[in-house]
C-alpha cells in the first residue's frame, strides 16, 4: 500500500468561541471534506482543574475525527506532537478498516483481528504513518487571555517540526491565527516545512474579547482548499487527493 | 494516551479471549506510556502483564518484545509470554505478558555506592546498545525509568520506543531527548542512544533533572560543569555532546579506559584509616572484576 497525503487543522485555544457560527459543526464540515480537527487546550500553568469555556475541545475534535487533549503551557510541546501523530495513526487506521471490510466482507476493525493478525496490521500502519505526506494547518487563537502563552506556542511549533520531519514522508505546515477584524483568520506562516524560524509571528497582534472559532476553523478549510488548487494548477499529479490514500 | 480508568485488585482474574490462559493479578508495578503494568501469576510462576486500551501501539510492542527477546543470541529486554484480549464489563482490553524481571531502580540501586558505578552502569547499557544498533535499531525511549537493575546488571524493560535505524523517535522522554536540547533530530541514528546514556550519567547527580530554559545548549553545558561527577565522566559526557563518538563501541572503549585507569591502587592518604580504605579496596577489586568480566563477554561475543 502506497501512502498518502493526510491533512490536519491543529487548532490551538483557551477558551469557548462566541462568535459566529458553531464550530462543532464546521469541524464536522471539515472531517467530511476529508480534513481531521485536531484541538488543543492551553491552561495557564498556575490554573486548577477545567474551566467551563474548555468543555467545547473535545467536542470539536470528536466531530473533526481528530484528537483532543487539555494541557498545561509547559507540556505543550510534547503533547503538540503526540496529537499530530496520533491523529495521523487514527487516520491511517480508519482507512485500514475499511479496507479489512471490504476484504473480510463484514463489519470487523484491527482490534477485532486475532492478535497474530493484528499484530501483521499494525506494522502497515505504522509504515504509512513514517512514509505519509502530512500537511498541518496550524490555527492559533491569539486573543488576549492567549497573548503570553504564544511565546510557549511558538516554541511547541518549532518543536512539532523536529519531530515530524525525522520521519521519512514530506511534511507542510502552516499557520494562521484569528481573531482578524478584517478577514476572520491571517496567515502567520506560509506553507513551510520547517517552523523553526518563526521570529516576531505572534507580533502586532489585535486584542478584543471575542472568539469566533467556528468562522476561523472555515477560513483554515478554505486555506486548505485553495491550497489544493494551487497545487492543480501547478499540474501535480495527485491521484490519492480525494481520499487522502 | 489513555490509561484503563480501572484498578485491578489482587487475586484477580484475567482471561484470554482467544488463548484461554489465566493470570492472577499480584499487585501493581508500574505505568508505561500505554498501559499498567501488573505482576501477575500463573501455575505458581511470576509474570509482568501490561494491560491498556489502544491495541495497535500495545501490538507494536509486542512484536518488538518478540524481536528483541533474543538479538544475536544476547537477550535485550525481557522475554515474551503471550499476547491476548481481556473482556471484562463488556469492553476489551488487549494485553500482553512478559518475563517479570525483580531488580531496583537505578536511582536506588547507585545510592551510596561510589561514583564508579555511574560508568559501569552507562558500559552496561552500551554493551546492550552495540547489540541492539548492529541489528539495525535504536532503543529510542532510554530513560531511567525503563530500566531497572538487577544481579548488579542494568536491563531494560520497556522497549515501545524501539525504532529502526533511519525512522522517527517512536517515543521519546525531553530530559533524555537530543532534539529537545538541540544536539540534532529526532531520527533514529545509534548516537540518539548515546545521547541518551549521557544524560542517564547526569541524572546520577541531577535526580530531579532540570529543564532547558531559553538556551537549551547552555543550560545543559553550564549543569555538565557544576555536576559533581568525576572529571573523566565529564570529558566523555563533554566528548559525546560533540559527536566524537560514532558508536556505542567508541564510547565504551573511552569509559573502559577511565575505568582500568581508576582500578589502579590509589595513592595512600594517610588521613584516611585502614579500616575505609580497606573497604574501598574491596569495591575496587570488585569494580576491575566487573569491568573484565565485560571486555570477555563483548570479546567472546565477537569471536561468535
Amino acid at each position: 500500500m502506497k501512502a498518502g497525503r493526510l491533512k490536519q487543522i491543529l487548532l490551538l485555544t483557551d477558551g469557548c468561541s462566541n462568535y459566529g457560527e458553531d464550530p462543532v459543526a464546521v469541524a464536522a464540515l471539515a472531517r467530511n471534506q476529508g480534513v481531521t480537527v485536531n484541538v488543543i487546550g492551553v491552561l495557564d500553568d498556575q490554573q486548577r482543574g477545567e474551566p467551563q469555556g474548555l468543555k467545547e475541545v473535545e467536542a470539536i475534535a470528536d466531530a473533526g475525527g481528530g484528537v483532543s487533549q487539555i494541557v498545561y503551557q509547559k507540556n505543550l510541546s510534547e503533547t503538540v506532537q503526540m496529537v499530530t501523530k496520533q491523529a495521523m495513526n487514527q487516520t491511517i487506521q480508519g482507512v485500514i478498516n475499511q479496507e479489512l471490510q471490504h476484504i473480510l466482507g463484514e463489519r470487523k476493525t484491527i482490534e477485532e483481528l486475532p492478535p497474530e493478525q493484528r499484530g501483521e496490521v499494525v506494522e502497515i500502519v505504522d509504515d504509512l504513518g513514517e512514509t505519509c505526506q502530512l500537511e498541518v494547518l496550524v490555527l492559533v487563537d491569539s486573543s488576549a487571555s492567549m497573548h503570553h502563552k504564544l511565546p510557549t506556542v511558538k516554541e511547541a511549533l518549532a518543536d512539532l517540526s523536529l519531530s515530524l520531519n525525522a520521519r521519512t514522508g514530506s511534511n507542510e505546515f502552516s499557520v494562521y491565527s484569528f481573531p482578524d477584524s478584517k478577514h476572520t483568520i491571517t496567515q502567520k506562516v506560509a506553507w513551510t516545512s520547517e517552523l523553526s524560524a518563526m521570529h516576531g509571528i505572534f507580533q502586532r497582534l489585535s486584542s478584543g474579547g471575542y472568539t469566533p472559532t467556528g468562522p476561523a476553523l472555515k477560513e483554515a478549510l478554505y486555506a486548505f482548499s485553495k491550497k489544493a488548487i494551487v497545487r492543480d494548477e501547478q499540474g501535480v499529479v495527485d491521484p490519492y487527493e480525494e481520499t487522502g490514500f | 494516551m489513555k490509561k484503563p480508568d480501572f484498578n485491578l485488585a489482587a487475586g484477580m482474574a484475567i482471561r484470554g479471549k482467544w488463548g484461554h490462559h489465566v493470570y492472577h493479578v499480584v499487585r501493581k508495578l508500574g505505568e508505561g506510556a500505554c498501559g499498567v503494568v501488573y505482576l501477575c501469576q500463573k501455575n505458581g510462576v511470576l509474570y509482568a502483564l501490561k494491560v491498556g486500551t489502544e491495541s495497535s501501539r500495545l501490538m507494536l510492542e509486542v512484536n518488538m518484545l518478540k524481536k528483541f527477546s533474543k538479538v544475536q543470541g544476547v537477550k535485550l529486554g525481557p522475554s515474551f509470554v503471550d499476547v491476548d484480549d481481556w473482556i471484562v464489563n463488556n469492553e476489551t482490553y488487549p494485553f500482553y505478558v512478559m518475563e517479570f524481571i525483580e531488580g531496583q531502580p537505578l536511582s536506588v540501586f547507585l545510592k551510596g555506592k561510589k561514583k564508579e558505578w555511574v560508568g559501569i552502569c552507562a558500559m552496561q547499557l552500551l554493551s546492550d546498545l552495540e547489540h541492539l544498533h548492529r541489528s539495525g535499531y535504536v532503543f529510542g525511549d532510554l530513560k531511567t525509568d525503563n530500566l531497572l537493575v538487577a544481579d548488579s546488571k542494568v536491563q531494560w524493560i520497556d522497549v515501545g520506543g524501539v525504532t529502526a535505524i533511519g525512522r522517527a523517535i517512536k517515543e521519546y522522554t525531553e530530559f533524555y531527548d537530543r532534539g529537545y536540547w538541540g544536539y540534532g533530530s529526532r531520527r533514529a541514528d545509534p548516537l540518539y542512544d548515546l545521547f541518551a546514556v549521557t544524560m542517564i550519567m547526569m541524572e546520577t547527580v541531577y535526580p530531579n533533572r532540570f529543564d532547558a530554559q531559553k538556551d537549551p545548549k547552555k543550560t545543559l553545558q553550564d549543569k555538565l560543569k557544576s555536576a559533581p561527577l568525576p572529571s573523566e565522566y565529564k570529558k566523555i559526557i563533554a566528548e559525546c555532546w560533540r559527536g566524537k563518538y560514532h558508536s556505542a563501541t567508541e564510547m565504551k572503549e573511552a569509559l573502559g579506559q577511565v575505568l582500568m585507569k581508576r582500578a589502579q591502587p590509589p595513592k595512600r592518604s594517610s588521613r584516611k584509616s585502614v579500616q575505609t580504605d580497606a573497604s574501598e579496596w574491596g569495591e575496587m577489586i570488585g569494580v576491575s572484576a566487573i569491568v573484565l568480566a565485560f571486555y570477555g563477554i563483548s570479546a567472546w561475543n565477537l569471536w561468535l
